[in-house]
């Protein structure tokens, strides 16, 4: 089956998952994030890639950080943003989520990035955009339920190749809510394909999914084990919003064996850097004296995210990697 | 069409334009100059050497710039686009391998201007090949020579990695 991220001839059109992308496309993403890198340092923090373009952020679920920094990420494209808050909109109206999309292209859309509670939903914008003949719009899916959060793994690929100079032979953790963490499949699957040495996989029993060996990760209930020899820890949040019943005694008891202290980031290798994704649960899945320790790269991944952003909106609208 | 067998030497055209510009820097030490990339940067490079104030070099990517974006895309090796000094107030000499149809140079003129509002902008470069598009012309030329839409002149420099490394013209049918 095509993969619905690529045109006829093989190219990226649509971002909806790291799954499935090629290392070069992988790499020619990340060396296009470093190229825009520098835009954010200059006193014009813009350049006039997108032009004339529209981008709409359609927002089913609340962010800020992601929102923000797409908003970002577009703006210094030249791009003209439009903010649609789904859950103040027709939608919550009863308007029906492709009636929607079907709305936005009358009004001359260029790119949807799309946050979905639904695992799925930003693939179903691309089936309908296919179907209808309008396949030159393209879709970001920034966030759907538990599925992916590709520009979130990439930028975490980026944050690991600026301070790691590389995959081989890297020892990557991600510790704790893995069973609601959109965030740990993008990484995964990114991790895999850049060929680091070992993926672990570290949480109680009811947080980690079943089978989640089959993506190629060493499973670890016991947080020393498991990070033995690690050169990139990353902590997940507590999706505790997203939790349906009795997963967890208590955030208390989360944070006695798996939160990250500096004891039991002794563990791993010295030079380790310790990732979030963010909102950060201080106290929960994190210490705040490891949060705020040299050690931690959680400010750069910001950073990054909005450079990684401008490589993925600038490479999909100029017809792919 | 010059034979690609006995094209003239790049090395010596830099010591000519040298000689061209040094009146330029003899009158404002100030000048910068700004090379685009990647020959434009060698040949900058090269010059600031052979003048004798050796002026500060600037570089520039035209990736995020080009005209043809939409039909083309971002090059896969976009270079960190460097402007060391200040360039507001300072006159600047663009410098760039060859001048065809002008896209060039308008973009980089896009992306300088997004640095700052220099003084003055003039344009230097190794090769005028005809074939404009746009209304630009070069201010100091090492080498006019007229070539057909299909021919394919091209500064290579060897070893790619070495500054010091030969520069060389090489031109084929496209």
């Amino acid at each position: 089956m095509l993969d619905p991220q690529l045109d006829a001839s093989g190219n990226l059109i649509h971002l909806l998952s790291t799954e499935g992308l090629s290392k070069d496309q992988l790499l020619r993403l990340l060396d296009t994030g470093a190229s825009f890198l520098g835009v954010s340092d200059r006193d014009m923090k813009k350049v006039p890639l997108l032009r004339g373009k529209s981008v709409f952020n359609l927002f089913f679920e609340n962010s800020t950080r992601t929102r923000t920094t797409f908003e970002i990420a577009a703006k210094r494209l030249s791009a003209d943003v439009i903010n649609l808050n789904m859950s103040t909109s027709s939608t919550a109206k009863g308007e029906t989520l492709l009636d929607t999309v079907d709305n936005l292209c009358a009004m001359h859309a260029d790119m949807f990035v799309v946050r979905h509670e639904s695992s799925g939903a930003p693939h179903l914008i691309v089936d309908h955009l296919r179907r209808t003949g309008r396949d030159d719009i393209h879709v970001i899916n920034a966030g759907d339920g538990r599925h992916g959060h590709p520009t979130q793994g990439l930028l975490d690929m980026f944050t690991i190749r600026h301070f790691k100079g590389g995959f081989e032979g890297l020892h990557v953790a991600l510790i704790g809510d893995i069973l609601h963490s959109r965030v740990a499949r993008s990484d995964i699957h990114a991790l895999k394909t850049l060929g680091a040495a070992s993926i672990r996989v570290i949480g109680p029993q009811t947080l980690i999914p079943t089978d989640i060996e089959a993506l190629g990760v060493e499973v670890h209930r016991d947080l020393e084990r498991g990070l033995k020899d690690c050169d990139v820890v990353i902590a997940l949040r507590l999706q505790r919003e997203r939790m349906t019943g009795a997963l967890l005694p208590s955030a208390t008891e989360f944070h006695d064996r798996y939160g990250l202290t500096h004891e039991r980031l002794k563990i791993a290798k010295p030079d380790a850097i310790v990732m979030h994704p963010g909102p950060m649960n201080r106290g929960v899945e994190i210490d705040s004296a490891v949060a705020d320790s040299p050690r931690a790269v959680i400010l750069p991944q910001v950073t990054f995210g909005i450079a990684m952003r401008m490589a993925v909106m600038s490479v999909l609208a100029g017809g792919g990697a | 069409m010059p034979d690609p067998k006995q094209l003239p030497d790049a090395e010596q055209q830099i010591a000519l334009l040298a000689e061209q510009l040094r009146p330029v820097f003899e009158r404002a030490p100030e000048t910068v100059l700004i090379g685009v990339f990647t020959g434009g940067v060698w040949i900058a490079e090269r010059l600031s050497q052979w003048l004798p104030s050796h002026p500060p070099v600037g570089s520039v990517d035209i990736s995020f710039y080009r005209d043809d974006f939409s039909e083309r895309g971002l090059s896969p090796n976009v270079q960190p686009t460097s402007v060391p000094v200040d360039i507001a107030g300072k006159p600047v000499i663009l410098v760039d391998d060859v001048l065809y149809t002008g896209r060039t140079t308008r973009a980089a003129l896009n992306e300088l201007f997004d640095y700052g509002r220099p003084q003055s902008v003039q344009l230097a470069v190794l090769a005028d090949r005809g074939g404009r598009q746009l209304p630009v012309a070069a201010d100091f030329c090492a080498w006019a020579v007229s070539l057909p839409d299909n021919a394919n002149l091209v500064l290579t420099r060897t070893p790619v990695d070495d500054p010091k490394g030969r520069l060389t013209w090489s031109l084929d049918d496209a």
